[in-house]
């Protein structure tokens, strides 16, 4: 009898090693259906500022280069050809080359050539006749001289000065190539691409639907037939959608903890991973304005904070503390814990709120004479409850402070005209580089250095570090520099979210990254095991 | 009648440009435009770049003279374009309205059926267990918030049926049409028809009071035909009054059940539209539900001679 048992129980086995073998081998057909969190504003990923934009219009486009989709931390050392098929730097770091790769085709039928890299970068730096109604990044191509055409097949980009790391923004989810022949305004409304996934249509409120392109260069990709989210807003209903197999996935990084948690419950079959977004929920302080203008005021606002229950709090332990960069292990530039203690506020929540009384009492404040301050935030939840915790943790050291929620249009008009004296924001980093973070957060001047921080010295460091070729030099400069921008008390840095996103266990070769929500969306091999 | 009409006519043209005078300027009152909130979702504050974007829309021109191109444009058909989409208003707008009528349609018709005929049992059977139980049931409909029961409504369906009754694509025939709308149309029209149930008892129990039933009872004439032919005609108006109001209501107040339900109608489209501060969308939008309320009002209005012969229009 018992035998009989074995033999049933081996039988199975191999049964089940041979699915497993089957269902390794990818399938084509199929369509993908993902829930959309929002109707975005356009797929036009270069006008647009937000993952709502790259998750569902990556597939329709193709970079020159790109992270691999297949490993979660994004990293120069992850960067694959995509429509270039090699590049190469000049000795002096200041022309970079590309290969192009040839017979590629735009969903239009018109063929891919070097003109299409040069019209895209030449759009992007305002140099075209076309315009963008936007252009958020424009910032990210402040070092590029020109872009030069040598025959059909091969591009050199001419930079200012040598900045090895300029192939990571070329490598972001956020720098596809633009067709020289379709204006900004189409490529708004029915975008073309090269990617393994041609647009068929957007409506609002309703769906975003792409089909798989037949003549893709790479032979045998998309395995999918096509991918289609639907637009369901309200969380609640996206969350019973997914778990009735309505939907295969959840959008991308928008699974709380608890959410995560719910669905587990309903299908313990569901997939989920929760990692880091590089999303980072930071304090700006009015250094214009005073009581703020004095240092030792911003410096006791630091030492006030206690980061681990606020991310206990709001993130139920899924964050992590870190400098102005995400923090490893995840991040590749983060400040190492051992580091990071060293830095006021990181420490001894308790000594350190002493020394921060000491502070606020030598400026006049008391507990019966609180100074009394307004923090300003977006009205939107994922700003207020942070804002809350941070007004209830400033109550310890003398700071009597009530809740100012901005709607959503005002906010970046309002802290541009420095019309705030305290505020929380999200700051969320498009690539996990620190020439993107530095120079778009802290740099004198730039368009999103919310705090008006200054520190030519610091600059110097900021083009030293972006310079380095040996990562090891340059990781050392750059904690050097995150290190003083927090002793600056610049953006104090509260939390680094963690977020979630769950899929049916039939979706096969989903990789989210771990330390960009903005890179990992072409799904060219995704496929259905059904 | 004629001259009744013809005043309706010229009072509701009156009511629709008040209006539209009154949606042009509160949205213009609310702070931020399309260009504010754009850039906002791209994180920028470049002060000139925005400047050309609202002079490409048109949005630094005085009030006055953005009113009167709205105006000119909608007398020719011209609805303008969407500034979110880029695609021409009436494109967007005209695939949503039939949605929202469906479920609006199906909604009143099941306030109507449940509502009107429980509301005479429930006066019929005054002070009865069938009137206390109906009672309960027409104060619960009044007090369950829509979104809570929409979502108690899919949480069953997920856990019961493994299924979801929610709006993802568009329904194929007349049949998947009925089954996407009923259940959500249920939702809404619980409320109404506890609406409609609650006046129709009151109203009745005020006619069955009358002398004129007494005497028709006295005639010998049966309940049924007191109670449906004699009580209830007289009793319906002011029902008729709620049925065309909440017509009004359902066309463009379903907001929280398109939401729940991922309806893609007027009222989600609305609130998106007053998001992005999408003007071509919102005041279009607005004037046709405001059309569609002062069209049912008149409907009502008319409809008040035909079910009793003693209103006269003059």
């Amino acid at each position: 009898m018992r035998s009989k048992y074995l033999a049933l129980a081996a039988a199975i086995l191999a049964g089940a090693a041979v699915s497993t073998a089957q269902s390794a081998e990818p399938k084509h057909g199929g369509i993908l259906h993902i829930y959309h969190r929002e109707t975005p504003p356009s797929l036009s990923i270069h006008e647009e500022a937000t993952f709502s934009v790259n998750a569902p219009a990556m597939g329709i486009y193709n970079n020159l280069i790109i992270y691999d989709q297949h490993k979660p931390q994004t990293s120069i050392d992850t960067i694959v050809p995509e429509l270039a098929t090699s590049w190469s730097w000049s000795k002096d770091n200041l022309n970079l080359t590309f290969k192009l790769r040839s017979g590629v085709k735009w969903h239009d039928g018109g063929a891919f050539t070097g003109k299409d890299v040069k019209c895209t970068f030449d759009l992007l730096q305002g140099k075209a006749q076309d315009k963008f109604r936007k252009d958020p990044r424009k910032g990210w191509y402040d070092n590029l001289g020109d872009v030069t055409v040598n025959g059909d097949d091969e591009v050199t980009f001419h930079l200012k000065r040598p900045q090895p790391s300029f192939i990571a923004m070329l490598a972001s989810g956020y720098t596809p190539i633009y067709p020289c022949h379709v204006s900004a305004a189409q490529m708004r409304t029915h975008p073309i691409g090269t990617g393994p996934f041609k647009f068929v249509e957007m409506k609002q409120n309703e769906s975003i639907k792409l089909v798989r392109n037949p003549d893709y260069w790479k032979k045998g990709l998309p395995y999918l037939d096509g991918i289609e989210y639907t637009i369901i807003p309200n969380r609640a209903t996206a969350v019973l959608a997914f778990v009735a197999g309505k939907v295969d996935m959840t959008f991308p990084t928008e699974m709380t903890a608890a959410l995560e948690k719910d669905i587990k419950q309903q299908d313990p079959t569901a997939v989920c991973e929760i990692k880091p977004i590089n999303v980072n929920t930071n304090l700006i302080v009015n250094r214009d304005k005073p009581p703020f203008n004095n240092p030792d005021l911003r410096q006791a606002m630091a030492l006030s904070l206690d980061r681990k229950s606020m991310i206990d709090i709001i993130l139920q332990g899924q964050g992590d503390m870190g400098g102005s960069l995400l923090p490893p292990p995840e991040g590749v530039w983060g400040l190492p814990p051992d580091q990071l203690k060293t830095l006021p506020g990181y420490g001894d929540v308790q000594k350190d709120r002493e020394k921060a009384r000491a502070i606020m009492t030598k400026l006049g404040y008391s507990a019966s004479n609180p100074l009394k301050i307004k923090v300003s935030t977006r009205n939107l939840a994922t700003y207020r409850d942070p804002a809350a915790v941070l007004i209830d943790q400033f109550k310890t050291i003398f700071i009597d402070a009530e809740l100012e929620p901005v709607e959503s249009s005002a906010w970046f008009a309002k802290v541009a005209r420095g019309d705030y004296q305290v505020g929380l924001n999200l700051t969320g980093n498009g690539i996990d580089d620190p020439d993107q973070a530095f120079y778009e957060n802290y740099a004198c001047g730039s368009e999103r250095n919310y705090t008006h921080y200054c520190n030519k010295e610091l600059e110097k460091l900021f083009d030293q570090q972006s310079a380095e070729t040996d990562i090891a030099m340059r990781k050392k400069l750059v904690w050097e520099i995150d290190k003083k921008i927090q002793e600056d008390v610049a953006r104090p840095i509260l939390f680094h979210a963690r977020t979630g996103t769950c899929w049916k266990p039939y979706v096969k070769n989903m990789t989210i990254e771990s330390n960009s929500a903005y890179n990992g969306y072409r799904y060219e091999d995704v496929w259905l095991d059904k | 009648m004629g001259t009744y009409l013809i005043r309706r006519f010229f009072l509701m043209l009156l009511t629709l440009f008040g209006i539209s005078v009154l949606i042009f300027v509160m949205l213009r009152i609310v702070p931020g435009n399309i260009a504010d909130i754009l850039f906002d979702a791209a994180g920028m504050i470049d002060v000139a770049e925005k400047a050309k974007l609202e002079h490409e829309l048109g949005l630094d021109q005085p009030i006055a003279v953005q009113y009167v191109e709205w105006i000119g444009g909608l007398a020719h058909g011209d609805l303008g374009y969407s500034y979110v989409s880029e695609k021409p208003a009436l494109q967007e707008i005209l695939p949503r309205i039939p949605i929202t009528a469906k479920l609006a349609g199906l909604a009143l018709l099941f306030s109507v059926v449940f509502g009107v005929p429980l509301g005479v049992i429930s006066a019929v059977k005054q002070n009865t267990g069938l009137d206390y139980v109906l009672r309960v049931v027409s104060l619960s409909g009044l007090s369950m918030p829509a979104f809570w029961l929409g979502l108690l409504i899919l949480m069953a369906f997920v856990h019961y049926f493994g299924t979801i009754p929610i709006y993802t694509d568009p329904p194929k025939d007349f049949w998947s049409a009925l089954w996407l709308f009923s259940i959500p149309a249920a939702a809404v029209g619980f409320r109404s028809s506890a609406l409609i149930m609650r006046l129709t008892r009151s109203s009745m129990l005020e006619v069955l009071r009358q002398d004129y039933i007494r005497t028709a009872r006295a005639k010998g004439a049966s309940n049924q035909n007191v109670n449906y032919h004699h009580a209830l005609r007289n009793a319906v108006l002011p029902v008729v009054t709620v049925i065309g109001i909440e017509a009004a209501f359902l066309m463009g107040g379903l907001i929280v059940t398109e939401t729940v339900f991922n309806i893609p109608g007027i009222a989600r489209f609305l609130v998106e539209a007053i998001k992005w501060r999408d003007y071509p969308i919102v005041q279009n939008l607005v004037m046709f539900i405001a059309f569609v309320a002062v069209m049912i009002n008149f409907l009502v209005d008319v409809l008040y001679a035909a079910l009793d012969p003693r209103i006269k229009y003059s």
